[in-house]
């Protein structure tokens, strides 16, 4: 482990603390209790703000393949769901992260991964090892380095 | 945070049989008996190798039960597709276990269909969970 690994690491796992130095790149976490149920099962319940509005309503209406795994929901929770999610998107939000997130987006696009939007990749660009660690496991799995992944915090340093 | 905790502790010191009765586990038990044609009582041993058995039937990610909840229950397991933690899954050192029948159906409908490549059958639900109130 390099001293930079390490730093990272210990930089990584401080709880925020100070919400204005961190305001322009805090993103709205998920406040909703269904979403955070039924969208946090198997994976954090990722906030709304990174992917356009179009992106959900594509991703609510394939629920039953979702990156191959059937996620398929009552139809009352899917509107409940889909309403909430696309009222707080990105393109509607349009502020600090999400802005420059939607800036990557064009027009008729409905993009279904976060982890591939150019401003995720230009801020990932970590050693092979760090995404080898067995407790990442997958690039989506924000918690694993971002702490306070859940409550939107992403910028740690 | 401190309350988990020490809960957490709390539950770890004392595996207390107290803790393994549940009047909701035991109803959803029932259930699978009364499903199950020909009941002849559930098995913890059949359920440890449903449980252990490289299936590798569904998800190429997932060829057992053990890719997300670990060779060992009593453990915290890990999803095998997306990295997040899961609770251990045995009842002696998480109470709340098979306490929900909505959850524990859903769950068995998904991680069947991940793992066998089809659902699971009620004595094999009834199997799996009579190991686990033993671990
Ligand atoms: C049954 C499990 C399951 C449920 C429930 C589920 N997902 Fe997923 N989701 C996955 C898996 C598996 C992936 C792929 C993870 C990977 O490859 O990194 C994924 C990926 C995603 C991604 C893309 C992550 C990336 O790489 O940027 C988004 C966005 C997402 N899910 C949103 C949702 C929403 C919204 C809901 C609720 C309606 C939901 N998920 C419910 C299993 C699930
Ligand atoms: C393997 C660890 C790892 C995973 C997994 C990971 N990140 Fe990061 N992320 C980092 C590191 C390290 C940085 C800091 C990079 C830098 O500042 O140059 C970062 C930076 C960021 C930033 C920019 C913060 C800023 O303003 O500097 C955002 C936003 C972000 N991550 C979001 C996410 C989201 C959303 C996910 C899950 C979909 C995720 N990350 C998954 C390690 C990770
Ligand atoms: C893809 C990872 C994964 C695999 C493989 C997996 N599970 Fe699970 N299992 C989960 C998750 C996630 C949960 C829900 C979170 C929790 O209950 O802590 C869960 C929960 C459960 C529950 C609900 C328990 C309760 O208290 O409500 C049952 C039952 C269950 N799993 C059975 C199985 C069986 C049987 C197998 C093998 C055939 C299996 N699982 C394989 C991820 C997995």
């Amino acid at each position: 482990m390099t001293l930079r690994t390490l730093l990272l690491a210990a930089v990584l796992s401080l709880p925020f603390t100070a919400p204005a130095r961190a305001g322009d790149d805090w993103v709205p976490p998920v406040t909703d209790p269904l979403v955070k149920k039924e969208c946090g099962a198997c994976h954090m319940a990722f906030q709304p703000a990174f992917l356009p509005a179009r992106s959900w309503n594509k991703m609510m209406d394939t629920l039953a393949d979702h990156f191959g795994e059937d996620a398929s929901l009552p139809a009352d929770k899917v509107a409940a769901i889909r309403a909430y999610l696309t009222q707080n998107a990105g393109d509607v939000v349009n502020q600090g992260r999400a802005r420059k997130y939607m800036r990557h987006i064009s027009g008729g696009d409905a993009p279904q991964r976060i982890t591939e939007n150019p401003d995720f990749l230009r801020k990932h660009q970590l050693p092979e090892r760090v995404w080898k660690d067995p407790k990442v496991v997958t690039k989506s799995n924000c918690p694993a380095c971002h702490v306070g992944a859940d409550r939107g915090w992403y910028e740690d340093d | 945070m401190i309350r988990p905790v020490i809960l957490g502790v709390a539950l770890l010191l004392a595996p207390n049989p107290a803790f393994a009765g549940d009047s909701r586990r035991d109803a959803i038990i029932a259930d699978y008996a009364k499903a199950d044609t020909g009941h002849a009582g559930f098995s913890a041993q059949r359920g440890e190798t449903l449980f252990r058995t490289q299936w590798k039937g569904g998800d190429e990610r997932t060829p057992s039960c053990t890719a997300c909840h670990t060779d060992n229950p009593r453990q915290p397991g890990r999803n095998a597709k997306t990295g997040r933690p899961i609770d251990p899954v045995a009842v002696s050192v998480n109470a709340k276990r098979f306490t929900d029948a909505g959850e524990v159906e859903k769950q068995f409908t998904r991680d069947c269909k991940n793992v066998l490549g089809r659902e699971c059958t009620a004595r094999e639900k009834g199997d799996y969970i009579t190991f686990m109130m033993g671990q």
